[in-house]
Formats: C-alpha cells, structure tokens, sequence
C-alpha cells in the first residue's frame, strides 16, 4: 500500500467522522421544544389506569403546555418534588403530604379525589377474612392463618396503609408468609395472583389489572372510612426551587380542581366501572 | 407457547401500522443509542487505542479498572448519574434529568469501558510489525497508528456495534434517567418494563421484537458497509 491511498483513506474517515459527528449533533439536538412543559410525578394508579391520559390533553390544549408525566409510587413522587426534580405532584398520602408541605417542599395542596383501598385475595379465601367488618381483626387472621401476605414494600402511598393497618392491629409483620417486593402495584398484584396470596391495593389499579383478566384474585374487604384513599395535588415550593413552573403547577392544580376537571374525574370509567370519585372541596382555610 | 407467537405476530402487524407509540419509543431508542454510541467511541476508541499500543506508569492498573466497569450495573450507573443530574445535584443547573440527554449521559457512561476495552484487545492483536514496517517505510507516528487502526478495524467495529447493542438494550439507566415519559423519554426498553408491569405481554413481547429488528439492521448495515 502507497502513501496517497493512506491519505485517500484517511480523508475518507476524516469526512465519515464529520459526517458522524454532524449527524449527532443533528440527532442529539433537543426535540422541537413544546412551548411549556409541565412535570409531573405521580403514582402508578392514576397513570396505569388511563385516567391521566384521560384528564390532561384537555388541559394541554387549553394551555399550550405538554405535561410530562413520571409514574413511579407516592414516596417516590414527593421525594422527587422535594428535589426540585418536578413541578408538581399528584399522590395518595395525606400524612405525607402534610408532611411534605409542613417541611416547605410543596404548597397549595388541593384535594382532587378519591377511591378507595382493598384486600384482595385468593377466590377461595383460606383465612376467611371476606365481610369482616373490622380492618384489624382481618390483618390478624391473614397473620395467622398460614397463608402469605405480599406487601409493595416500595414505600407507596398504598404501602404506607399497609404499614399503618400493620400497626394498627399491634402486629409487625416478619417471617417468609410475608413478602416484601418493592415493586409497583401490578407486579405486586401479579405475584399475589402467582402465590395465591392476600395484598392490599388501590381499587382503581385492582379493577385495571382484574377487568382484564390478569389477575385471578377477589375482593374480600372494601369500602369503609378506614379503607378511603384520598388522592391530593401539591405544586412544589417555589420558594425552595425558583426554576419549577409553579405557573404552569398552579394553574394545573386549579384544573384539577375546577367543576369541569371534577366532572372529568368523574366521568372516567374503565371497563364501564367508574374508578375515581371528584373530591374537591373548594379553596379555603384549611384546605 | 401461543401468547409468545401472538407477541410476535404483534408486533410485527405494529411495524407495519406504523403504530405512533412504537414508531416514537424505536425513534427515542435509535437515537439515544445512536448518540450515546458516537460519543463513548469518541472517548473509548481513544482509550483503547492508547492502552493498547503504549507503555506507561498505571497502564495495568488503568487496564484492571477499566475492565472492572465492564461490570458496572447500570442501576448504579443511573443512582450516580441521578444524584448530579438532579436538581439538588451539582449539575442540577442543567435542567437534563429526564431528558434524550441525560439518558444519553448515562449510555455512554455505560458503553466507554466497552468500547474501550474491545478496542484495546483489537489494536493488541494487530501485528505489531505493521505499525514497524509502516515507520521503516517513513510513515510518520500518526500515519503508522492510522496503518493499525486501519488493520484492527474489524475488532473496532465489533466494539462499536457491542456498545450499540448493549446502550439499545439497556434498561435501568433509560428508566431512571429518562423517566419513561411517553413520546419523550419512553424507549423500546422502558416501554416493554411498562407494559410488563401492566401485564400486556403481548404488546412488551412485540416491542422486543421491534429492538431486536433495529439492533439486526444496525449490524447488517455495517456488514454492508464493510463489504463495499
């Protein structure tokens, strides 16, 4: 091989590196920016059900924004709302929310609406829970009753029921009935479903997952003050993160908030069943 | 067995559809994987290249921990990437956690030991006489280092189509990183884990299916490129 075809080729990748080099540049250039974008954390229950894509597009068009929506558990979504990593966040955790808001990481908490907790188990229900009316003395017979018990165990919104009904009926759960995944609430309802064990879920998420066939599992307790699952919307702070788009957030919130975002809610309806019932109270102290 | 083949029959029916939701999620993975790839080979190549034909003070030091992060999982590569990427983070300023980019950071983070690695063993099995008959010759040094980079090309190749494989492939970073929005940060990969945890295995199995193609056109397209 002979000098001039070294350079040929050498200029050849030269040009190839350049052509490579302007095509990321061209690839990793930002998406055509949407005017405004709006970043929401939520929990797995809203967004897995249909009822985010359900409620957003009409505030998206109304406001030219573009809602990013990042599902993940209510521990999760605060803490990414006390990073500053989000705008606003939508969960189910009224005491951590309190607390989220009373540490100055959010403001203007709304209730938006609600649904409720259930305890799901296998359709033959050997602990023989079904129709106790009292939350305590079922935890207790599922404890005791040689059947296996899985927990989301990822800090959620619903795990922290959990850990409070634990609680609640003096129990601390430990030992191999009990399974701690750490996953979300369809991974979870799904292993119960394989280990025909007991769990607790949201009954927007079990109705998703049942409706569809995929889980072999029963509601045996439901409905009640104790079981209610109030979901609430909180802007981050903007005092403690000045780049957040409390803007965008609060006039999210008020949506969510207002008659026709509450008719939305309640107008939702996934297999026919309606999942989320409108809960908004109307600003004012206290709320 | 029937919920697979109906997966696969899935997703090829979505292929042709030009189902938007897998059109943008392959569009996000081509070109997270495609610019993470770029960038990692800018700096592995490099790398592998130096660790390969030079001797120096640490270089087998540099060689165990370079190989020691082929091992690196990609959730701790994501954790860390995270922590500077947040808002909180010394890089919060950026605004890119749960952006293309900021999964793009993460790919490379993931794919510069690779390519690093793959290079070194490649440039290591060239002749060590080319590079010396190149300089007898009166190559100058950077026209004799061309000259070996030229003889490994097929090893240097391998590294760059490893590294795109593993990125396309990858999951935790482009979860953790990404956020998984939908039509913005969602890939193949992100987007089976959410249909997996949704339980619609079928439409997860057709997304895998659709990484797969992408990932066997990228290699057939270098082939091609080579043979020409």
């Amino acid at each position: 091989m002979k000098f001039p075809e070294w350079r040929a080729a050498k200029e050849a990748s030269w040009r190839g590196f350049f052509a490579g080099l302007w095509l990321f540049v061209f690839l990793a250039a930002p998406a055509q920016a949407a005017p405004a974008i709006l970043k929401l954390a939520t929990t797995t229950s809203t967004y897995f059900t249909g009822l985010l894509e359900w409620l957003n597009p009409p505030f998206e068009k109304q406001h030219n924004v573009r809602i990013h929506t990042i599902a993940v558990g209510t521990g999760k979504a605060l803490r990414l709302g006390e990073n500053g990593d989000v705008d606003v966040v939508l969960v189910h955790a009224p005491k951590a929310e309190k607390k989220f808001v009373a540490a100055g990481y959010g403001v203007g908490r709304r209730s938006v609406m609600y649904n409720d907790f259930v305890i799901v188990g296998p359709m033959a229900d050997p602990a023989k829970i079904s129709g106790i009316g009292d939350i305590a003395t079922a935890f207790r017979r599922i404890a005791a009753g040689g059947v296996v018990w899985v927990s989301r165990g990822d800090d959620s919104g619903t795990h922290k029921t959990e850990a409070a009904f634990w609680r609640a009926a003096g129990l601390d759960p430990k030992g191999a009935w009990y399974r701690s995944l750490g996953q979300g609430m369809g991974e979870t309802l799904k292993a119960a479903d394989e280990m025909r064990a007991y769990t607790l879920s949201d009954r927007g998420s079990f109705l998703f997952f049942s409706a569809r066939g995929k889980v072999d599992l029963k509601v045996l307790l439901g409905g009640g003050k104790e079981l209610l699952n109030p979901y609430g919307v909180i802007a981050v702070n903007p005092g403690r993160h000045s780049h957040v788009r409390y803007d965008l957030a609060i006039k999210y919130i008020r949506f969510l908030t207002s008659p026709d975002g509450q008719r939305l809610i309640g107008a939702f309806r996934l297999k026919g069943k309606k999942l989320f019932h409108p809960a908004a109270a109307p600003p004012g102290p206290g709320n | 067995m029937e919920f697979l083949l109906e997966g696969i029959w899935e997703g090829i029916l979505l292929v042709l559809r030009a189902d938007p939701e897998v059109m943008t999620a392959s569009w996000v993975t081509v070109r997270v994987s495609f610019g993470a790839t770029v960038v990692a080979g800018l700096i592995g190549l490099p790398i592998g290249w130096a660790l390969a034909s030079h001797r120096f003070r640490g270089r087998g030091a540099a060689i165990s921990i370079i190989q020691t992060l082929l091992g690196f999982p990609t959730v701790v590569i994501g954790l860390i990437v995270y922590g500077f990427l947040s808002r909180r983070g010394p890089l919060g300023f950026a605004n890119l956690l749960f952006t293309p980019t900021a999964i793009v950071i993460g790919l490379v983070i993931l794919s510069i030991p690779i390519i690093s690695v793959f290079t070194m063993t490649a440039v290591s099995s060239v002749d060590q006489r080319a590079r010396e008959t190149a300089l007898t010759l009166g190559a100058s040094s950077r026209l004799a280092a061309w000259m070996v980079l030229r003889e490994a090309r097929f090893g240097l190749i391998a590294a760059i189509l490893g590294a795109f494989g593993r990125v396309s492939s990858e999951v935790g970073i482009a979860m953790m990183l990404g956020g998984n929005i939908k039509g913005y940060t969602r890939t193949l990969t992100t987007g089976i884990a959410l249909e997996g945890m949704k339980g619609e295995f079928g439409f997860g199995i057709a997304l895998g299916v659709v990484l797969m193609a992408i990932i066997f056109l990228t290699n057939l397209g270098t082939r091609i490129l080579q043979k020409s």
